[in-house]
């Protein structure tokens, strides 16, 4: 299950989109998500499918594998558009039981979950043509203003890096101690509330050890290579602006005035 | 009790482009008090193989029989079994949880729902086997030397009083004296408790000194089972999977190549060197 | 001096209480004198507890001594002000290969330290280029880490060491945690690049086989320096070894209890082929014309 989680991810391939710089990446990504918002007629969906089916497309990410990040939402998908469907008063289509389905209801369902759906592709194409390095960098650089009002810009960011890093091992540590006591006999999965949240002890206990010990063994790793903080560090991969970001960033500035324009004026 | 494997076929990431195959078609049976000594290299199947001894992960094909029982047929209880085939995972010092030694060995013994004098008991009993002294018991099990936070967690898997004990590693990370001990002490779960063994190892070495039997793995699939005289005469293929007989066997297959009369099954330093002593005549004399 | 050189090396864990009272000392490293020299292998061997690990922590001032001093190319490692001088020239990798690994990309990984160290972005490719290059790791580069076997993730870790141009690279038990696989691809990594590029090594380990090939072995017991010598001179002595808790390679205790049994064996046989040059001698004279010299086909 945690396994299918694809945001976060990086998927290996050479696209246009992989190349472009984080910044442009995050921005469009933004754009994109403001767009989704603004949208509440069938013809920005229309618009916003293109943009996105363009960005799928140049991104080179096989569709079948960006769609594997839905199943993780996929809870709060149905949660939303049922409760969209059900509770949205307005003209009477049908009843189910006590349940009723309104025209408004059917038509407030499919775009939130068409939105949540491309919210949740959009995004990952982000994150699958950007490693976590660079998007942290991105971050980075373009929150770097907040740094005058002493918000501890780099040092986020390094956590945020160190994190995705560690997910994935401590996914793995997870699913190995949750088995080893298994084998000494746990139950993970009945019993009520209390009982179960008391059977993570176990698990837990172990977890959070390693992680500290991890986070140890990292510290002075990172102290050995000369690690001391943000000044006076170079970037071997630093952020620069190329001819496909200026237009990547007219592209989606145009988009995001055409989706304000249709939403005032449909 | 006996555990037999049938047909066992587990495959990661089924249906995608990155399927694999971690268990192909094994099959094998492992008779009451037998020491069978698990090599392979890393990725070989030989952890994902163990995990179905006691029904933690489900086969994709094939099943596993305790005693005759199917383990994954309806009503079969896979906590009773995992009572009676005991696994100690790789580093299973990383399991430990409680605020004492002695509590964290009575977690398994209390989640089998035994009255707590038995718990106890088997607890006391457990840790005595390992041999950490008792002024331990009461103390944190983080506060201990790696050896000792090994012994206490080989100690809660003793304590479910299983019959077969299923180790992965357990010498991992120790130095020379640490593993020799935990092996002593498993040889002699082994001897005085009539316990069935499974060792998964890296040392060639070790097993030849220890197991009945030994199975080899590779991708997935059981390419040698015999006594590891018979396994270690194929150094050749074993080379070729990228493992080895342990050096003294290519010692004596290389005297024996040159025209010395020696035994090849000889796996162990102690033998070789009374074979070698029994041709050239030991000249201290007999007091060898 | 060499370029490592600790004298009177005392370093004691104190285990302080709630309130800052001194509650326990346990002295790890006891009045060690040791000097190594530029450009050799050295292997530090000794069980668990011996202070080898606590030593190599020295080397780079992650820690400093209670008492003595450690010099690291004439800068004295207590000095703050050169600590992170010391620390470029004298890299380090430690036993788990997952917990010093920082980039999600092996070559983001292999520019850490470089940048670091504030190198211009020429001057950070260059020099990945050439350290994973230099361990053999180049057709990964664009790999995450977690996709690598432990042995590959070490030569990383080795990779990202190298690339800040170090003159020594200290490995505290880099193969601890691999199989034989992985360890035989990482002890020859760093043999490499003793003999290629002059690194001088110190390798830190309790595996025997590792240490056949050093220029010289050190054995640490309780803190202190107990054996010194070339690998020949050390495993003639299997006895004080066992009683250091360290086993021997195979041939070498063969050889041994054939000699003690009093054949006419030396001590310290280190591989195959020596005690074949002993032993076949004593076949042919008891086994005339049956046994083989010289090359087998």
């Amino acid at each position: 299950m945690i396994r299918d989680i694809t945001l976060g991810q990086f998927y290996p391939v050479d696209s246009v989109i992989h190349r472009m710089d984080p910044r442009t990446k995050l921005f469009g990504t933004m754009a994109f998500i403001i767009s989704l918002f603004l949208a509440d007629h069938i013809g920005a969906y229309v618009v916003a499918t293109g943009f996105l089916a363009l960005a799928v497309r140049l991104s080179k990410v096989p569709f079948s594998f960006i769609i594997r990040g839905l199943k993780a939402v996929m809870v709060i998908l149905l949660i939303s558009v049922s409760f969209n469907l059900f509770l949205t008063d307005g003209q009477v289509l049908f009843r189910l039981g006590f349940l009723k389905v309104t025209r408004e209801g059917l038509r407030m369902s499919c775009f939130m979950g068409l939105r949540l759906i491309y919210l949740v592709i959009g995004s990952s194409i982000m994150t699958l043509t950007t490693t976590p390095n660079q998007l942290t960098d991105g971050m980075e650089k373009s929150l770097g203003f907040l740094k005058a009002v002493k918000v501890p810009v780099h040092e986020i960011s390094m956590m945020m890096s160190i994190a995705l890093r560690f997910i994935p091992i401590l996914v793995e540590e997870t699913d190995k101690i949750m088995k080893a006591q298994m084998a000494r006999g746990a139950d993970f999965d009945s019993g009520n509330l209390i009982q179960k949240a008391k059977s993570m002890v176990p698990l837990l206990v172990p977890l959070f050890i390693s992680a500290f010990r991890r986070a140890t063994d990292l510290a002075m790793a990172m102290e050995a290579r000369c690690y001391r903080g943000g000044e006076g560090r170079t970037k071997m991969k630093p952020l620069r602006y190329d001819r496909r970001d200026r237009l990547a960033y007219g592209f989606c500035g145009i988009y995001l005035a055409v989706m304000a324009g249709l939403r005032v004026a449909l | 009790m006996s555990i037999r494997a049938e047909n066992l076929t587990y495959v990661y990431g089924a249906g995608t482009a990155l399927e694999q195959y971690a268990l192909k078609d094994v099959s094998f049976e492992i008779p009451d008090g037998q020491f069978v000594g698990l090599i392979g290299h890393t990725g070989s199947g030989k952890s994902t193989l163990i995990q179905h001894l006691n029904g933690l992960i489900k086969p994709a094909g094939g099943t596993v029989y305790y005693d005759g029982t199917d383990i994954y047929s309806e009503g079969f209880s896979l906590k009773e079994l995992r009572s009676k085939v005991g696994l100690v995972f790789q580093y299973p010092e990383h399991q430990l949880f409680e605020v004492d030694v002695f509590s964290d060995v009575c977690y398994g013994p209390r989640n089998l729902g035994l009255a707590k004098e038995e718990v106890d008991q088997r607890a006391r009993e457990a840790l005595k086997q390992v041999g950490l002294k008792e002024k331990y018991w009461d103390q944190s099990p983080f506060e201990l030397s790696g050896g000792q936070k090994r012994r206490v967690a080989i100690a809660g898997v003793l304590a479910m009083d299983p019959k077969v004990l299923i180790l992965d590693e357990p010498t991992a990370g120790l130095d020379p004296k640490g593993r020799d001990e935990i092996l002593e002490e498993i040889r002699q779960l082994h001897k005085e408790r009539g316990m069935s063994i499974v060792l998964v190892s890296h040392s060639m070495e070790d097993i030849a000194r220890y197991a009945d039997r030994l199975m080899v793995m590779s991708h997935g699939e059981k390419v040698f089972d015999g006594t590891p005289r018979e396994v270690f005469e194929h150094y050749r293929e074993l080379e070729a999977i990228g493992l080895a007989a342990p050096q003294v066997t290519y010692i004596v297959h290389e005297l024996k190549e040159r025209g010395v009369p020696l035994d090849e099954g000889i796996t162990t330093v102690e033998e070789a060197k009374e074979a070698v002593l029994g041709l050239l005549g030991s000249p201290l004399g007999a007091c060898l | 001096m060499g370029i490592i050189k600790a004298s009177k090396l005392v370093f004691d864990y104190i285990r302080r209480d709630e309130n800052e009272n001194i509650e326990e000392v346990d002295r790890a490293i006891d009045n060690l004198d040791v000097d190594i020299e530029k450009g050799s292998f050295v292997a530090v061997l000794g069980h668990n507890g011996s202070g080898k690990s606590t030593f190599a922590k020295h080397i780079n001032g992650i820690l400093t001594p209670t008492e003595g001093t450690v010099w690291v190319s004439g800068m004295d490692t207590a000095d703050e002000e050169s600590v992170w001088e010391i620390r470029k020239r004298a890299g380090m990798v430690f036993q788990n290969p997952d917990n010093q690994i920082i980039g999600n990309v092996v070559e983001e990984d292999v520019g850490f330290g470089p940048e670091n160290i504030g190198l211009p972005t020429d001057e950070i490719w260059r020099r990945v280029d050439e350290s994973l290059e230099a361990v053999g790791m180049t057709a990964y580069r664009y790999k995450s880490p977690n996709k690598l076997s432990g042995g590959q993730k070490q030569r990383v870790a080795i990779a990202g060491v190298m690339a800040m141009r170090p003159e020594c690279i200290v490995l505290d038990e880099p193969t601890a945690m691999l199989d034989p696989n992985g360890r035989r691809e990482v002890i020859r990594t760093v043999r490499e690049l003793n003999q290629k590029e002059g690194i001088t090594v110190l390798l830190i380990t309790h595996y025997m086989e590792e240490v056949i090939s050093a220029d010289r072995v050190i054995v640490m017991d309780d803190g202190k320096l107990v054996m010194d010598g070339t690998p020949r001179e050390i495993f003639s002595d299997v006895e004080r070894l066992k009683s250091y808790r360290l086993d021997v390679p195979q041939v070498t205790e063969l050889a041994w209890e054939l000699r003690k049994a009093g054949l006419d064996i030396p001590a310290g046989i280190l591989r195959q082929e020596e005690l074949m040059e002993h032993l076949l001698p004593m076949f042919q004279e008891r086994f005339p014309g049956t046994i083989r010299m010289g090359d087998l086909s």
